[in-house]
């Protein structure tokens, strides 16, 4: 979606003479929106009035028309400088004086028209290649010496969020944790948009791919089954984890326990805590989950159902991790660099029961993408609005449960 | 005394058309002309007792018989005229010379700005309306307001027949408004209801709008108005207005009538 838009200015007695509804009316009318900014009305009947409105359209052509509208009625466009730019100094450094993105549809002008930003994640630096009329985002490690990257605020724009037009959790955008906030219907309102987005990637759809980034206490709660399910039924195509994941799930199909903790029984089994060690051990002397499972040494559980499904996962390392088994990546710019890549395509983002991949995974996802965290720690969810992922719907509850209610939601009946 | 400034209709003839009334086939009639010019000056003068400031017209610039447009003068300042067409535009040099030989103090637009004087900026005594798009920027009203420090709201001339706002909307000495309402939009009407209350507003009816009775001057208890506007007429002797009718025909073959033909002069 291209947005097109013009910042107006207006003065006079534009609010006793309807010049200010007008014009307004106008925009809607003709099929854009408006912000008003920097309204000052006068303070007596007899005093001028003034107002910078933003224009807004679905294309060039409506927002020519629209500004040929309103410019009779005094509606003075206000005409904005192209954006500044400076070549990095050196490899893996910004200029001095560099635009640090937001999430948020951004835009660039160059030479008088505005471009749209490719890639847009928060708190990147903006490349632009003025000859070819186009600009990306680029993290401040992957910059190389020479390449234009934009200074200053001028000639730069940001587009707040649009209101989505369906009516359902995600239409406010906005992060309420509460765990006092009733779950059923967030939950519902998850899984009709998974139906959704099922069909449409089915049909070839783009932006139609949903994204989970979880943690193992999904295992370790219980809710292996439900997202195995979630996951062979076409609902889920790419998958965020650490090393965790991975392989409490392997270890539960291989001696039925997570972290030693008999998972049906549910009291530790001796020498269970060797089981996971075990479990990588196993993987890594067949060399990759995807062998383990096409061997059938790993049958069921959630990384049996990706490999079948053909689920993008990006398995990024932590210090803490044993093994590690392989495929996770432990250079940790390496691993967002390929979790940044499969963000394309997604149309929602499931951020389940981890603070380091749900925070993760917030920082690359564009504002545009309606995400959901769930973690049983409220201040999960505040830190990820904190950090600026305020469009990410906050849901205090267990892993297990979510995962559980929401298959059951699309069908799953065990 | 009321003064008035008036040109009188020697070199006035269709030349080129610049508002649907004009048609060059539909020529002046120029002694008719010259007469009915004359009626009116006779009834503003005696009957009216306006007095008239008359200037020398000028040979092949016919419409600077319509005065309204000169420009807007307020004590002693004259702020002069930017018209739309260039047809007009050569008047302006004219009228700002006879402003400054008066002894005016000349006030110019930015000239970007088009302002067509007294034809598109109406005044009661609490608020000033400035009809815009057809002739008239918005944009010149704000201007205007700040350096005659008044209120101006300005109004949308919707239909191209009534192309300046004296067509279609003429404020009374005794705070009534003669107007003819479909020749703006409803924010138009809206606004000039919030000022204006109903049992100050009267209706011309359309007839009589195209006659161009609301292109009537107004002075003290008088309305010298176009013949051929009775029910006009009636709305106006209703509010205790002394009504003079004149035939101004020959002047309407270009889209003006009495007030077109004069400006007041503070």
């Amino acid at each position: 979606m291209t947005e097109s838009q013009e910042t107006v200015f207006l003065q006079g007695h534009i609010i006793d003479s309807l010049i200010l509804a007008k014009i307004l009316d106008t925009i809607l009318m003709m099929g854009g929106t408006f912000d008003l900014q920097d309204v000052k009305i006068g303070a007596t009947r007899d005093a001028e009035s003034q107002a910078r409105i933003v224009v807004r359209a679905p294309s060039s052509r409506v927002l020519g028309d629209i500004l040929r509208a309103v410019q009779p009625h005094g509606a003075a466009i206000e005409r904005e400088a192209d954006c500044r730019y400076e070549p990095a100094p050196a490899r893996g450094v910004f200029p001095e004086q560099f635009y640090a993105t937001t999430h948020l549809p951004t835009q660039v002008r160059l030479d008088g028209e505005w471009v749209e930003i490719e890639g847009m994640e928060m708190d990147l630096g903006i490349c632009v290649d003025p000859a070819k009329s186009c600009a990306r985002t680029v993290p401040m490690g992957a910059v190389t010496a020479g390449e234009l990257i934009v200074t200053g605020r001028e000639g730069i724009r940001v587009t707040p969020l649009a209101r989505p037009a369906e009516r359902d959790v995600f239409g406010f955008m906005e992060s309420v944790v509460s765990s006092e906030r009733p779950h059923q219907p967030v939950i519902a309102d998850i899984a009709r948009r998974m139906q959704t987005l099922r069909e449409r990637h089915r049909q070839g759809g783009a932006g139609a791919k949903v994204l989970l980034a979880g943690g193992p206490a999904i295992v370790h709660a219980g809710g292996r089954d439900a997202l195995t399910w979630l996951v062979d039924q076409g609902y889920v195509q790419v998958l965020f984890c650490g090393n965790a994941l991975a392989a409490h799930d392997m270890e539960a199909g291989l001696y039925g326990t997570s972290l030693g903790y008999g998972l049906a029984a549910g009291r530790s089994v001796p020498h269970g805590h060797e089981h996971h060690l075990r479990t990588i051990n196993r993987i890594r002397a067949i060399g990759s989950i995807q062998a383990a499972v096409r061997s059938g040494v790993v049958a069921d559980g959630i990384m049996a159902a990706c490999v079948r499904r053909d689920v993008k996962m990006v398995m990024a390392g932590t210090i803490r991790d044993d093994g590690p088994l392989p495929g996770v990546l432990t250079d940790s710019m390496a691993a967002q660099q390929a979790m940044r890549a499969e963000i394309r395509g997604i149309g929602l983002a499931l951020l389940v029961a981890s603070t380091l991949h749900a925070i993760a995974t917030g920082n690359l996802l564009p504002a545009t993408i309606p995400t959901v965290c769930v973690d049983v720690n409220p201040a999960v969810p505040t830190k990820l609005a904190d950090r600026g992922s305020f469009q990410a719907v906050g849901l205090v509850m267990d892993a297990a449960s979510f995962l559980t209610e929401l298959a059951r939601e699309l069908g799953w009946r065990p | 005394m009321s003064r008035l400034l008036v040109c009188p209709p020697d070199y006035f003839r269709i030349d080129y058309e610049i508002n649907p009334w004009m048609r060059r086939t539909n020529a002046v009639d120029p002694s008719r002309a010259a007469d009915q010019w004359q009626v009116l000056m006779d009834v503003l003068a005696h009957d009216v007792a306006a007095g008239i400031e008359q200037m020398r017209p000028v040979k092949g610039l016919p419409d600077m018989v319509f005065t309204a447009n000169a420009g807007v003068v307020i004590g002693r300042r004259a702020l002069v005229s930017r018209f739309r067409y260039p047809e007009r535009q050569r008047e302006e040099a004219h009228f700002e010379r006879w402003f400054r030989e008066q002894g005016y103090e000349v006030i110019i637009l930015d000239k970007s700005l088009n302002f067509e004087g007294a034809g598109d900026l109406l005044r009661f005594p609490d608020t000033w309306f400035g009809g815009y798009r057809q002739r008239s920027d918005i944009q010149a009203f704000p201007k205007i307001g700040d350096i005659f420090q008044r209120v101006i709201i300005p109004l949308e001339l919707i239909d191209a027949r009534f192309y300046h706002l004296d067509t279609c909307f003429c404020p009374l000495s005794g705070g009534e408004l003669l107007y003819f309402p479909s020749a703006f939009d409803s924010y138009g009407k809206a606004a000039i209801a919030q000022r204006i209350s109903e049992d100050r507003r009267l209706v011309v009816p359309e007839e009589e709008a195209l006659r161009f009775a609301c292109n009537a001057v107004s002075i003290g208890k008088q309305v010298v108005i176009q013949a051929g506007c009775p029910r006009t007429t009636q709305l106006l002797e209703a509010c205790g207005y002394r009504t003079y009718a004149v035939q101004l025909d020959e002047f309407m073959k270009s889209g003006g009538a009495a007030k077109c033909l004069t400006l007041a002069l503070d």
